[in-house]
């Protein structure tokens, strides 16, 4: 799995997009884990993560099976932190989004003081990510880099697009859904929030990053200085 | 996945969110249609979106009155009104389709949600990339895009030709019938997935060639290709693999830091 690998833009757009993650190796350490998920994700809700989710129940934006029309006039929509560790009944992959390096090298912190023995990753830019393991007394064991995309790149839809659609690398967040709430915000239909909303409840493992997603929705529709 | 035409009152909303563009509202009957050829079973649709339980003829007969005037109700965009899709009863080869499409079912082969194994998120655990090698993770599909087991076949037969060993603990080498070469089964050739993941590893005297045939190869096929190469850090958490990619003219700047705090228990 490599959902969090590819986030598409470029370094300055990513600068709020940092994803921390827990996992268990089958058979090696995933025996009784799932109250260590479930501390991951309790720790990490201290430093107010924009997403969290289980990889096996979804994340803190999920859709409802059992609306009513009045939905389509006033949509309660709670954000589920609590369901989502509660929730966790299994080994699975914990993760949390943050939109800032310094919630991130707290919660780091505070994941060396649980000791809590699952593996533990960050998906961001690699400069940012050294630095904080740095801050924070860590020494990296391994990395892995994104090489970005190559082959049919025509297939592909534009820049804008993939800066949303990629935030949910499992592929549940359409291309052509992702256009139209574009389209939507920049007719004035739908606010950016409403529409990143919309997109989140896609995302099956809850690694979407709402604030990242709303601010490349704001930044589509501002007029261009210029016409550029 | 199916739609149950009895259902449908072709709203349209759903055309939108299936990733491979698979749903269309078919012009004679006006209700949402499934291209199964399309469709990668990924459950988009049928988990993604919110429903309402709303009674089929009121809709339609709503929806003809309002288009009479000219006039469009805008519905929230995520909602299937009436509960339409309905999940098919796959069979060999087809549920190939969903194993590596819907990351909430575990492949068979692994255990493991999601379309890999766990790559260098758990090297710290397993150990498996070590000092002096690079561990590869070549995507199919992604982002978006599907891809089909004949093109992914291209790859692994060149990179088999290069003497690489497929990682044993991954659902694509799983469905390959002799690893040696790269070939994979012929009844999953045409099978259509939303993603799927080649991986190896090799030393890092290696990785130039290796990138070189990727790059190749994947001007051959139809379909994106994705590219990780990892590796493990020294005592100083530094690596020399970061010199070896930029002497090979990549740029990057986004990765996965496996920070070292797993440890096996047995």
């Amino acid at each position: 799995m490599t959902n969090t690998l590819h986030r598409y833009g470029d370094p300055d757009t990513l600068k709020n997009d940092y994803i921390v993650f827990a996992i268990a190796t089958r058979k090696r350490n995933d025996e009784n884990s799932v109250e260590k998920f479930k501390t991951f994700l309790r720790l990490a809700a201290q430093h107010n993560p924009v997403n969290m989710g289980d990889a096996t129940k979804g994340g803190m934006y999920q859709p409802s099976k059992s609306l009513t029309p009045i939905v389509h006039w006033h949509r309660e929509d709670p954000v589920r932190i609590q369901e989502v560790i509660e929730g966790i009944d299994k080994p699975t992959t914990a993760a949390a989004v943050f939109d800032n390096l310094q919630a991130v090298k707290e919660f780091l912190e505070d994941l060396k003081k649980a000791d809590l023995g699952l593996s533990i990753n960050i998906s961001a830019l690699t400069d940012d990510a050294n630095r904080c393991c740095k801050e924070v007394g860590i020494t990296r064991h391994s990395v892995e880099y994104s090489l970005g995309f190559r082959g049919a790149l025509d297939k592909l839809p534009d820049k804008q697009v993939l800066e949303i659609t990629t935030m949910c690398g499992h592929g549940m967040i359409s291309a052509h859904f992702a256009k139209k709430m574009i389209d939507w915000v920049r007719e004035g239909r739908r606010t950016p929030e409403e529409a990143t909303r919309y997109m989140a409840r896609f995302c099956s493992c809850g690694v979407f990053n709402p604030v990242r997603a709303k601010q490349l929705l704001e930044q589509v529709c501002r007029p261009k200085v210029g016409g550029k | 996945m199916k739609i149950d035409k009895a259902k449908c009152v072709g709203c349209g909303n759903c055309t939108y969110v299936c990733p491979m563009g698979a749903i269309y509202l078919d012009p004679a009957d006006h209700r949402a249609t499934i291209d199964a050829d399309a469709c990668v079973e990924c459950y988009t649709c049928y988990r993604g979106m919110s429903t309402e339980h709303l009674y089929p003829p009121l809709i339609r007969g709503i929806r003809k009155l309002l288009s009479f005037f000219r006039l469009r109700f805008e519905p929230e965009p995520d909602v299937c009104p009436t509960a339409a899709f309905v999940p098919d009863d796959l069979q060999w080869p087809r549920i190939v389709r969903r194993a590596f499409s819907d990351p909430q079912v575990p492949h068979e082969s692994t255990g493991i949600h999601g379309r890999g194994t766990e790559e260098v998120k758990t090297n710290d655990v397993t150990n498996r990339v070590k000092q002096g090698e690079a561990g590869f993770v070549v995507e199919f599909g992604r982002p978006g895009v599907g891809a089909r087991f004949y093109d992914i076949q291209k790859m692994t037969m060149a990179l088999a030709r290069l003497g690489v060993v497929f990682e044993p603990n991954n659902p694509v080498t799983h469905l390959m019938n002799n690893p040696k070469t790269g070939e994979i089964r012929k009844d999953i050739l045409n099978e259509k997935v939303l993603s799927a993941i080649v991986e190896f590893k090799a030393n890092l005297t290696e990785v130039p060639v290796l990138l070189n045939e990727i790059e190749e190869v994947s001007k051959q096929v139809d379909t994106v290709v994705s590219l990780g190469v990892s590796t493990r850090c020294d005592e100083n958490g530094d690596n020399p693999l970061e010199e070896l990619l930029q002497k090979q003219g990549y740029r990057f700047w986004r990765g996965k830091t496996n920070l070292g705090m797993g440890r096996a228990l047995t």
